[in-house]
């Protein structure tokens, strides 16, 4: 399939039933347990710095691992996988000083994702199989001072993020992803920068792709990182028009759920919905199991909450296999139409009246 | 969420427009500037105009570095932010800097076409609304018609060429200076709200605001002058379709209540009524200079008491006109502030306490009173802290909340207010309190006790969840419950034995006085804490004796018994339409003659039915008054739009399928739009009589009847909030529960408008039908119009799928919290059935046979149904 027949494919599978995104990415990686050297490959055995825990590195230097990751999920059921390149933008690669490669890692993520998703498709042609390119929070916020005694102070600014989104997004088009996913969103105006590279990339390329939101509510508050609440976090990224918005990772699936529900309710887009298993123990492990997740996710299916259902960290395959099982048959959420209305926020939702 | 209908934005933060801010900005004291915003915020500004243009600074870092310390205020950050500057590349660096949706001041197609189009493409791109100003590249417009014919080409760029959302579009048609001696402006009020009338009837969608200070710009240094003039224009400009302003919040003047004479001559000028108008509102615009157009009032006799008198007549009077000035006076005369609170301030307040508990005053006058009190101690409580005296000594600390999920607080503010009558201090948490929240203030603020109150059923599961907390968490203090729902033997049998500590359900607000007085005290406490405790165990002894799942048939049995309808020539009537209507902004005078007063009473404490109450011989004079002080408040409600009411009322194809009903998309009956589950009633009946269950009134789908339900949400509590604010900020709680009562009365009226509608005009099987409003009262009519979480179908959770088929939330306005109250609190929704044999019941207790196959009919684990239907169940879970 070409592009264009996969968009219309994933066109017609999201109005048909609830589509079933990858697990934890990262959790898996740890799997492998990976030493510094299994990091660095031979291409990087130099590096100056240490490299043991850049997962996007492995796009590079383990690829084999990446491809066996996506299989596994493939073969759970997932309908989407994400690439591994959550952290591959030059700002977040700034930690590990890769900041030159970090278009690379985003190519190369694109592609492996990209050969996964073929070689699956093939094999189960009626369940056609799709690529998110993961554009991820970076390591710093646009509008929270890392310095709390000086309030005003930013360590990073609308352009920086906006042109490392704008590389980012540009290596994922061309490694042949489907879709963008900005997730993992804990500052809003870290997103809205990425909406706009994304929307100056689109521009330039003449392409136009589906662009999934994703935040984080980071507490039972109800609010992101940066304050706002979900409503709030809608009329601030609405204007991108995104293919789908959700929330995703920070909470487990019970303490995620009321705010999906308040997305539900105000979002005119698809929703999607990636939860953790469950809060990180006292050994930083996930202890919800797939059976009971399989629960929450049945019961937010059943009460038309959702679009596109996955797991973030700490799920795996096997809870990727429950979740596509527990929501097989069950209709999608039908995306509400409102009035126009002039929507705004600041850190609460306002709307004026008609 | 807010919703406003008529939005303020706050001007004071704009350095163009306020020397203080300028002075500010330029000395960079950005603490003193973040407290201005704040103060916008806290006076009701509903987003905050933000400008930086002054040529001594550098603009853009201006505008970055305050924008960027507001992210860090949330009290002030919560609002949206409007980036107003003159400067393409100030408000672009703003832009850069708002997580929220932000609102452009502005652009134009001052320099052309292409700017105007490069600059909407970007701020479409950064996902903010903007402002157009009705000014081209020959000037800014002053006619009502060029004002929209430069905004008629603005909207048609935007819209087409730049794809703009119109509802993102807001124009300012430029409010000018009036009066100012020059004739060519003496038109320019007139001409805007034309203009203000040609886009709203054209443009689509597309919203208009204006900066107001312009306006009365020749009369600088008159303030009342210039606030009178501000609210005229606000008067006449929002009917003409003005959306927004920018205005210095918490300055605005309510028009009524302008001196007459001054507001006819200021209405002359902004109406150009008169050749004369600006000479004549010259002649008196000295009077008012510094003045205040303030009423000249009767004097009274006691008035002439000495000051103690006055504060204790006041008091038990409720008369709050001279209050502060009083409170004054005996804070001069004293040596300490406190002691005008302990001395005659408590004097008073006892007098109204003793005369309460006496059955002499009522509930109304009470709330009054603590109006009053709460007046006199706002004005003393600066000069307190000054002193850093302690408080005074309270008899003991309560918490109240509302908790999490309900949203109801009426009956909850009645207890605080008389709690506080009675000299005890009240933390009160307001509504949809989490438990958590509750229990960290309470360990925190070291109370004595905790209240809660709730109003739907699944309030009580919230009640007993934290009654466990407080028992896991070591707590130890008494519990009292209260709220509509509650009950003594729910107390008992659910709560009580959740938690150790003492648990005491209080039947209404005249009670909490004596109950917790009691459990403060060293001598009463033991002995109702141990009556109590033994009153409940009796019941739940009773309880458990009394077999209960016996008492009940098995539903297989319930359904043999079902209530019998011979479908066979029963002619359904078909609704006049088909889906959702919505209805936007109801006429609230239409409803006045539908309230029935008597529950109003019942809200107050007022015993004794509607109208007979008035002539009562022990509360009629109360009753008298509390309904003149209603009937003046409903008028202002009516006249000045103080609340908004909408609704939204649908029918759906439907045939029954057991004890379920399917909605159909359409007549085809193809496709099944929904399913509505109900449930039956299971306690055993005798010789005759029906095991009733609603689906029963539905013909079956295999009838060969083509029967139909209908469904419905009303709400006349939207703009409630601001009017409450307004109460709030100045400590009026007998207005705020009298508003509140009013709302919910006037969303009763509603439904039983809609209904008549329904069976008249819409459903229209009964269009002859001519009643009274008692005999509407008294449901003579056919077609009932149940509500989920009420008896017949007491299953809140159904309601979130009723408004999913209604809409309500966009039609209506109204949204559910996570305990299935609606939101505005004045609002009713549910079913409509049309069969002569439908009548209402309660469902009453039910088995688990029935509790499992419904939950399997819903699609949900059985312990969720069984939490919601715990009212309901015959059996322990």
């Amino acid at each position: 399939m070409n592009r264009q027949e996969r968009l219309a494919a994933l066109k017609g599978a999201v109005n048909r039933r609830i589509l079933v995104l990858d697990g934890a990415f990262g959790t898996m990686i740890q799997g492998y347990a990976l030493d510094e050297a299994g990091y660095r490959g031979d291409r990087f055995a130099d590096w100056p710095s240490d490299v043991k825990g850049n997962n996007d590195l492995i796009n590079i230097t383990q690829p084999q691992i990446v491809t066996a990751i996506h299989d596994a999920y493939f073969e759970a059921g997932a309908d989407i996988v994400g690439t591994n390149t959550f952290s591959s933008t030059q700002i977040a690669q700034a930690d590990y000083g890769m900041e030159e490669i970090a278009a690379e890692l985003n190519l190369e993520g694109a592609r492996l994702a990209r050969q996964a998703a073929d070689t699956w498709t093939a094999k189960t042609p009626d369940k056609p199989r799709f690529v998110a390119g993961s554009l991820g929070p970076t390591n710093r916020t646009a509008s929270i001072s890392p310095d709390v005694s000086d309030p005003g102070f930013r360590n990073t600014s609308f352009d920086e993020l906006r042109d490392a989104y704008a590389e980012a997004a540009r290596a994922l088009i061309e490694g042949g992803v489907d879709i963008l996913v900005v997730e993992t969103i804990f500052d809003t105006l870290n997103a809205k920068a990425a909406v706009a590279a994304i929307e100056d990339v689109f521009e330039a390329l003449g392409v136009r792709l589906p662009v999934m939101i994703s935040g984080t509510i980071t507490d039972a508050s109800g609010r992101t990182l940066s304050g706002q609440t979900v409503e709030a976090f809608w009329y601030s990224l609405r204007h991108g028009e995104p293919f789908s918005v959700g929330l995703n990772c920070a909470l487990g699936p019970d303490l995620m759920r009321p705010f999906l529900a308040d997305l539900s309710r105000v979002a005119d887009t698809l929703i999607s919905a990636y939860p953790n298993a469950g809060l990180p123990n006292d050994m930083g492990g996930y202890d919800e199991t797939p059976e009971s997740m399989a629960e929450d996710w049945r019961e937010w299916a059943a009460a038309g909450l959702v679009n596109i259902v996955g797991g973030c960290c700490g799920t795996t395959p096997e809870h990727i296999a429950a979740l596509a099982k527990c929501v097989e048959g069950l209709p999608p959420r039908q995306v509400p139409k409102f009035d126009p209305r002039l929507r705004l926020s600041g850190l609460e939702p306002f709307t004026a009246a008609a | 969420m807010t919703t406003a209908n008529f939005i303020n934005i706050g001007e004071r933060t704009n350095v163009t427009g306020s020397a203080r801010f300028k002075k500010l900005i330029l000395e960079g004291d950005f603490d003193a500037a973040l407290a201005v915003a704040r103060q916008q915020v806290e006076n009701g500004a509903q987003i905050i105009d933000i400008n930086m243009d002054e040529g001594m600074l550098d603009s853009e870092q201006a505008m970055v570095t305050f924008l960027n310390l507001i992210a860090a205020e949330p009290d002030i950050a919560r609002v949206p932010i409007m980036i107003d500057s003159s400067k393409w590349s100030i408000i672009e660096a703003g832009l850069k800097c708002v997580q929220g949706k932000a609102i452009v001041n502005s652009i134009s197609l001052k320099e052309g076409e292409a700017p105007f189009v490069e600059q909407a493409r970007k701020i479409k791109r950064y996902g903010a609304a903007t402002v157009v100003m009705a000014f081209d590249e020959d000037g800014q417009a002053e006619t009502a018609q060029r004002k929209f014919e430069i905004c008629k080409r603005s909207y048609d760029v935007l819209t087409q060429d730049v794809d703009f959302a119109p509802e993102d579009i807001i124009f300012d048609p430029n409010i000018f200076a009036v009066a100012t001696g020059i004739e060519e402006h003496e038109n320019f009020c007139v001409e805007f709200f034309e203009a203000a009338k040609l886009i709203k009837a054209n443009l689509p969608h597309a919203h208009i605001s204006g900066g107001l200070s312009n306006v009365s710009f020749s009369f600088r240094g008159n303030e009342t002058v210039r606030r009178a003039m501000h609210s005229v224009f606000l008067y006449h400009a929002i009917p003409a379709g003005l959306d927004m302003a920018i205005v210095n919040a918490g300055q605005l003047d309510v028009y009524d209540q302008i001196e007459p004479e001054l507001r006819e001559r200021v209405e002359d000028v902004i109406l150009n009524r008169r050749p004369d108008s600006t000479e004549r509102l010259l002649d008196i615009a000295e009077q008012f200079r510094g003045e205040g157009a303030k009423k000249k009032v009767q004097d009274l006799s006691w008035r002439e008491e000495p000051v103690a008198s006055r504060l204790s007549h006041a008091l038990v009077n409720g008369i709050n006109d001279y209050i502060v000035d009083d409170t004054e006076e005996a804070r001069q005369a004293s040596d300490r502030p406190l002691d005008v609170i302990e001395g005659p301030l408590m004097d008073g307040m006892n007098v109204v306490g003793d005369l309460f508990g006496a059955g002499k005053m009522f509930l109304p006058q009470v709330v009054k009173s603590a109006r009053v009190m709460k007046q006199a101690v706002a004005h003393l409580l600066p000069f307190i802290e000054e002193e850093k005296d302690e408080g005074a000594s309270a008899k003991g600390k309560i918490l109240l909340a509302t908790v999490k999920g309900d949203v109801h607080d009426i009956g909850k503010n009645i207890v605080g207010v008389v709690l506080q009558c009675n000299n005890f201090e009240v933390v009160d948490l307001g509504v949809m309190v989490p438990a958590n929240d509750i229990l960290e203030t309470a360990r925190r603020e070291n109370v004595d006790m905790i209240g809660l109150s709730g109003l739907i059923t699944p309030s009580l599961e919230e009640m007993t969840h934290l009654a466990g907390e407080m028992d896991r968490q070591g707590f130890d203090m008494p519990l009292l419950i209260g709220g509509a729902t509650t009950s003594r033997v729910h107390t008992a049998v659910k709560i009580a034995p959740s938690y150790q500590g003492p648990t005491i359900h209080v039947l209404d607000a005249s009670r909490a006085v004596g109950v917790a007085g009691s459990l403060l005290s060293d001598t009463m406490r033991d002995e109702l804490v141990s009556q109590v405790a033994n009153d409940y165990e009796d019941i739940r002894v009773k309880r458990a004796e009394s077999p209960k799942e016996d008492r009940l048939v098995s539903i297989a049995r319930a359904r043999d018994n079902a209530h019998h309808i011979d479908w066979d020539g029963y002619d359904a009537p078909r609704p006049t339409f088909l889906g959702v209507r919505s209805f936007d902004d109801y006429d609230l005078a239409e409803l006045v003659r539908y309230i029935d007063w008597t529950p109003f009473f019942r809200t107050w404490e007022l015993a004794g039915n509607f109208p007979k109450i008035l002539d009562d011989t022990v509360v009629g004079e109360t009753a008298r008054q509390l309904y003149s002080d209603a009937q003046a408040m409903l008028q202002r409600i009516v006249g000045e739009g103080w609340l908004k009411a909408r609704a939204v009322v649908g029918f759906w194809p439907a045939g029954r399928d057991g004890d379920d009903v399917t909605l159909y998309a359409d007549e085809g009956r193809g496709e099944v739009l929904s399913t509505v589950h109900f449930l039956r009633q299971q306690v055993a009946k005798r010789e005759g009589r029906a095991n009733m269950c609603l689906a029963d009134f539905i013909a079956p789908g295999d009838s060969g009847v083509a029967d139909y339900l209908g469904g419905f949400a009303v709400t006349a509590g939207i703009g409630i909030e601001d009017k409450l604010a307004e109460f709030e900020a100045t400590h009026d709680d007998y207005n705020s529960i009298l508003l509140k009562a009013l709302a919910d009365r006037l969303a009763e009226a509603f439904a039983e408008r809609m209904h008549e509608r329904v069976r008249t005009e819409f459903w229209a099987y009964a269009g002859d039908e001519d009643l009274s409003n008692e005999e509407l009262i008294k449901e003579r009519y056919r077609g009932i119009r149940p509500a989920p979480g009420y008896p017949a179908c007491p299953d809140h959770t159904e309601k979130p799928e009723l408004f999913r088929l209604l809409d309500a939330g966009e039609n209506a306005g109204i949204t559910l919290t996570e305990s299935m109250a609606m939101l505005p609190t004045a609002a009713v929704s549910g079913y409509y059935f049309a069969h002569p044999d439908a009548q209402y019941f309660g469902v009453g207790k039910i088995g688990r046979d029935q509790v499992e196959d419904y939950a399997a009919r819903r699609g949900e684990p059985v312990e969720v149904a069984e939490r919601w239907l715990a009212p309901n169940l015959a059996y322990d879970r």
